[in-house]
């Protein structure tokens, strides 16, 4: 019994409302870990099983690292009691790619260039683009894309699946739009058409729609992409 | 040594050969000497529009495959004796031939030539490696298409790769200038604006230009024709003048002006 207590100390469960939250000790072995975590599963009968549907667990895992391997045998010993999925894993370590992926995905690119048709641009993070996309050509980030030309051809932000993404343009008369996995064409009806004649900028509402406005509206459609500045 | 001038398009039929034999024509005539070289293996034309087919003996593939010297597969021009033609084979393809040969070949001709016109083959295959494989400079042939600009535009992408070439210049071929004024074609600050390099010369869409082909006799040796000067120009452009566009567009630039100033869009 004296074994099992000191053991218990690896493994705390928490229930909240969306879920079960597990601090996990970042000392001891991952075998410790997983073995305290059946003991406990068993000890306690599933009290979860009135729940509709996976139950979310979340890992807090301080400073071990945990593979994806590792997560799924985590999850599956779990799911010998009951029915969950790790949907958030939350450590204060990571790895050096996923960290250089991080830098990546955070930076802005800046390409002083015309992008001709059949010719595709991709970057990581935000990109500032200083010439034409023209019609043919495809522009992609998996952030924002910020082109100082004329859009003319496709542009692909957040491609990676970020809905927050924006695309502005200093002419916007594309062939298509996509943010995330959102599309948009031009109207075929060419009185609705953007004229190019005024810098704008394209965006998901609530709904999943795109919509396209004017740049000044920007600040407010997404005031997260300012930095804080006294005039 | 001279230098290597491909004439290239992206798409097919829009004036490739026809530039290719009338500004190297033009460019005889300043005294230059000129070489023109066919890289369209299989569909070979610019011996049809130079008028020079029965006297081709050996080819392009030939020289390639050590059959003859270069010096034999040459064929000297009808009117200047400035004026020289390598034609490309008709019974091979376009995979008869490597670019690392090509490019040989073409080094070699500028030892003797001021002037090497290449003419491209349509499309972005081997074909095309081929033909900008020895150039120094590259012209690219549009027409007021959508299309045709389209392509172009493609093909700047991949010339501007090229390391060895200039940075292209643009052709627009066939323009009719009623269609560009009444604004049922792409005028030609747009194609321009769209493709953004320099503009070496524009060419109308004449009749002439199809009867003397059909003749073998390039246009460009015609001084009364409309697409004959334009030819000439570029020539003289490429020879380092500075010629100012031709009145069409002129007129076209003036009716432009006009009609943004009556406040018309085009
Ligand atoms: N300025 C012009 N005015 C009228 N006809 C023209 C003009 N330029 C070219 N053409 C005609 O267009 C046709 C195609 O021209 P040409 O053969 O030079 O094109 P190309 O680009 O070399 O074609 P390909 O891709 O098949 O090699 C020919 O019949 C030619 O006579
Ligand atoms: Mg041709």
């Amino acid at each position: 019994m004296t074994s099992k207590q000191r053991k218990a100390q690896h493994v705390i469960i928490k229930g909240t409302k969306d879920g079960l939250t597990l601090l996990l000790d970042d000392q001891c072995s991952l075998d410790a870990l997983i073995h305290e975590l059946q003991d406990k599963l068993s000890e306690h009968p599933d009290t979860t099983s009135n729940v509709h549907g996976p139950v979310k667990v979340k890992l807090v895992i301080g400073k071990r690292y945990l593979d994806d391997i590792q997560i799924k045998e985590l999850e599956n010993t779990f799911s010998k009691e009951m029915n969950v999925i790790i949907d958030e894993v939350d450590s204060e370590v990571m790895t050096k790619a996923d960290a250089e992926e991080m830098k990546q995905n955070n930076q802005m690119t800046r390409i002083v260039k015309f992008i001709r048709s059949g010719q595709v641009l991709e970057v990581k993070g935000d990109i500032i683009l200083i010439g034409d996309v023209n019609p043919g050509a495809t522009v992609k980030a998996t952030g924002n894309i910020y082109i100082l030309g004329r859009l003319r051809g496709v542009a692909h932000a957040g491609f990676t699946g970020n809905e927050e993404a924006v695309i502005c343009a200093s002419s916007m008369t594309p062939s298509q739009l996509r943010i995330a996995s959102i599309i948009r064409r031009p109207p075929e009806n060419k009185e609705n058409e953007t004229t190019g004649q005024e810098m704008e900028c394209a965006y998901l509402n609530e709904e999943n729609e795109m919509l396209i406005d004017k740049l000044q509206k920007l600040s407010s459609i997404r005031p997260n992409l300012t930095m804080d500045i006294d005039l | 040594m001279g230098e290597a001038i491909v004439v290239t398009s992206g798409k097919g039929g829009v004036g490739k050969t026809t530039t290719t034999a009338n500004i190297g024509t033009a460019l005889a005539l300043t005294g230059k000497k000129v070489c023109l070289v066919d890289t369209d293996i299989g569909l070979r034309n610019l011996d049809v529009v130079m008028g020079l087919e029965n006297r081709i003996i050996y080819d392009l593939v030939d020289v390639v495959e050590e059959n003859c010297r270069l010096q034999q597969a040459l064929i000297k021009d009808k009117r200047f004796d400035c004026l020289y033609l390598l034609p490309a084979a008709q019974t091979k393809d376009k995979s008869a031939v490597e670019p690392e040969q090509v490019k040989k070949l073409i080094h070699e001709l500028k030892q003797d030539f001021d002037y090497i016109l290449i003419d491209c083959p349509a499309g972005i295959e081997q074909g095309y490696k081929n033909a900008v494989a020895g150039a120094d400079q590259a012209i690219v042939v549009t027409t007021p298409e959508i299309s045709s600009v389209r392509d172009a535009d493609r093909i700047i992408g991949l010339l501007e790769k090229e390391e060895n070439v200039a940075s292209p210049k643009l052709v627009i071929n066939r323009i009719r200038n009623h269609m560009m004024v009444n604004g049922e074609s792409m005028d030609v600050e747009e194609i321009v604006s769209i493709l953004a390099i320099d503009l070496l010369g524009i060419v109308v869409d004449d009749d002439d230009v199809i009867k003397s082909s059909n003749n073998g006799e390039p246009v460009a040796l015609d001084p009364k024709c409309k697409a004959s000067i334009a030819y000439r120009n570029i020539a003289r452009r490429i020879n380092g003048e500075t010629v100012p566009l031709m009145s069409l567009e002129d007129q076209t630039g003036v009716f432009k002006k006009m009609k943004k100033f009556l406040g018309i869009r085009g």
